[in-house]
């Protein structure tokens, strides 16, 4: 034990991931930079980012927003009474549970996307069911419908799961303090178990704010390639246009939301931290 | 949390480690080939059975479209040895040097290919230097008989709002843009601004008509009874009409593209003469008839069209003959026309 206690050791022990991080995040990060702040011909400009005020392109951006936001915000009124009950519950049955919440991810994110197509299409499965009880069929596919229902499915288990720890984690003797003290129950919500779980909140909006902006194989799917994401248009820059400048500087604006994001979960975390 | 995190990453790297290490030995003894083809373009099977022959280890990966295959590439000629571009397609890389030309004296077999399909591939590879033709076909519209009650012969029908979210429209730049413009009695291969803006328009007036802008899934989606309308290729189209009997195929009157798929050797490509035999064995007379049986796109291989059943040898959807046909091909358009057709087509795909 002592050996892994020493700072050489540990670093040692940190290099694979150092070397991971190196590689993958800040090779590719510098790449994307370098190329975005680029012309063709190596020179400086700041074209590419600009060219995010192009209509088509702010439009996709703007949507690209919209529907992340409704995303996160539909996750999360199904994550919080979740993970609410889920930690009520006996650790036995909850662990459970959760593996229930976790087990669809073990299958190809793009698979399961590909079957809610199925699922969804005209004639499709949910259609052809509703169809024998005499119920009106329902045309979602091919419209933001679809893509957010597609972004909640997916994402929903980023979200439960740091809701569901950070309230877990709630000292049952404060909640019991508070009653005590005449709170009712819905005072103990808002005042002592709502803030405690604010961080949890927060990291499961980070992430589904974020993998919801930046996709383009949910839009592709279930959207039927007609409602452009700010995720597509960077996608086809790459493997349609083959203009890595534009590409990359249109990366660069989509990070810079994903920044703001970021700096505010680091805020609360700090926050969280402090109250903790 | 930021421990587990860790530990979590190193098991992933070590992970990958492993998966990296696995790749580096051979499976058999006549080496390697990378070979990068359309999806669902060839029968599976086939590939098992030069393996066999040969000895010579398969890294088979498909593509979804021509540009697609293009910027991968582009990046590095090297990652694959043989693949199977369209027409316009090897134009622009022949100019960018991203091919390497033929020594048809190691693909014997290739005197199988029917003289026509030689002569039609001058236009995108003069002297036939580069290319060895794999398979043809026109584009057309494929529709649903039980949905569609009236005569199919004008790509106009694209435009007609009963049809509305019953449409399937190619998501690829040249075909999308080849409907719009042929439909306005443009070339197909126009560069002329003014004819594009009008061809873009014309999509983007289109676009709340589309149910879907796929490619794959044409097929699937008209089998499937999901849609009255869908641009297609001939070779989907004979396919589709077995499992579904209520599809037809129409080449539109106002005519349409003609395009060949053939087989090139990349310009950085380390296993040339592997390549040379995969190239013989797709030409040899009895795998282009299993290949034509299994996809059912035109086999340009006249020794395999002898084997055909005289029932498809003489339809005119496997087989057309072209001089009935008002047809073009796709030319490679330069640096300058791409542009054009790429930002006009993000304008289509952005618009709503």
């Amino acid at each position: 034990m002592k050996l892994f206690k020493s700072g050489r050791n540990a670093y040692l022990m940190a290099s694979p991931y150092l070397a991971w991080a190196v590689i993958f995040i800040l090779v590719p990060l510098a790449m994307v930079v370098y190329y975005g702040f680029t012309d063709g011909n190596g020179s400086f400009t700041l074209n590419n980012v600009v060219r995010i005020s192009d209509p088509g392109y702010f439009k996709a951006l703007w949507r690209s927003i919209y529907l992340a936001v409704i995303s996160t915000l539909i996750c999360f009124l199904i994550a919080y009474p979740l993970g609410m009950i889920l930690s009520s519950m006996k650790l036995s049955n909850n662990a459970f549970l959760v593996t229930l919440f976790i087990l669809p991810m073990w299958m190809n994110f793009l698979l399961r996307t590909l079957t809610w197509m199925t699922l969804l299409e005209g004639k499709g499965v949910i259609n052809t069911l509703l169809d024998i009880v005499h119920l009106p069929a329902i045309n979602i596919i091919n419209t933001p419908g679809a893509i957010i229902l597609g972004m909640v499915y997916n994402f929903l288990p980023f979200m439960i799961l740091p809701i569901y720890n950070s309230l877990s984690r709630i000292d049952e003797n404060i909640i019991n303090a508070a009653r005590d003290l005449g709170a009712d129950s819905v005072q103990t919500f808002m005042r002592i178990t709502l803030p405690l779980s604010v961080p949890g909140i927060i990291s499961g909006i980070t992430m589904v704010f974020i993998p919801a902006l930046t996709t383009f194989a949910i839009s592709t799917m279930l959207g039927g390639s007609k409602i452009l994401l700010i995720g597509n248009i960077i996608e086809q820059q790459f493997t349609l246009v083959y203009d890595w400048h534009l590409g990359s500087g249109l990366s660069i604006v989509l990070m810079i939301f994903i920044l703001i994001n970021m700096i505010v979960q680091a805020v609360y975390d700090k926050e969280g931290g402090a109250l903790g | 949390m930021m421990k587990k995190r860790i530990v979590s990453m190193v098991l992933l790297s070590a992970l990958a480690a492993t998966a990296l290490s696995g790749c580096g030995s051979a499976q058999g003894t006549g080496g390697k080939l990378y070979v990068y083809n359309w999806g669902e373009y060839i029968d599976e099977d086939v590939i098992t059975d030069f393996e066999k022959e040969t000895g010579i280890d398969v890294i088979y990966d498909m593509f979804e479209t021509n540009e697609i295959m293009y910027a991968k590439l582009a990046q590095d000629t090297s990652a694959y040895d043989v693949v199977c571009p369209s027409d316009y397609m090897i134009q622009k890389m022949i100019r960018n040097n991203l091919v390497q030309p033929l020594n048809l004296e190691n693909i014997p077999n290739s005197v199988n290919i029917g003289e026509q399909y030689y002569k039609e591939s001058e236009a995108f590879d003069p002297g036939n230097l580069y290319s060895v033709p794999y398979c043809w076909g026109t584009v057309g519209i494929l529709y649903n008989k039980t949905m569609v009650d009236e005569v199919v012969d004008s790509w106009d029908i694209l435009w007609d709002e009963k049809y509305s979210g019953q449409i399937l429209m190619q998501d690829s730049v040249r075909d999308a843009f080849m409907v719009s413009l042929i439909r306005n009695g443009y070339s197909q291969n126009s560069t002329n601004p003014d004819e594009i803006k009008v061809a873009t328009d014309d999509l983007i007036a289109q676009k709340p008509l589309v149910q879907a802008y796929v490619i794959d899934q044409v097929r699937d989606k008209m089998i499937g009874d999901e849609a009255a309308l869908g641009v297609i290729y001939s070779g989907e189209a004979i396919y589709t009409f077995r499992e579904n009997p209520n599809l037809e195929y129409v080449v539109p009157k106002e005519g349409t593209n003609v395009w060949i798929d053939s087989w090139v050797i990349t310009k950085g490509s380390k296993n040339v003469s592997n390549a040379e035999k995969w190239i013989n064995y797709m030409c040899r007379p009895d795998i282009a008839l299993r290949n034509f049986e299994y996809i059912t796109y035109s086999t340009p291989n006249v020794a395999a069209q002898e084997l055909i059943d005289e029932e498809t040898r003489n339809s005119e959807i496997a087989f057309p003959d072209l001089t009935k046909l008002k047809t073009e091909a796709y030319k490679y358009l330069g640096e300058e026309g791409d542009k054009l057709y790429n930002d006009a087509w993000m304008q289509v795909k952005s618009a709503n």
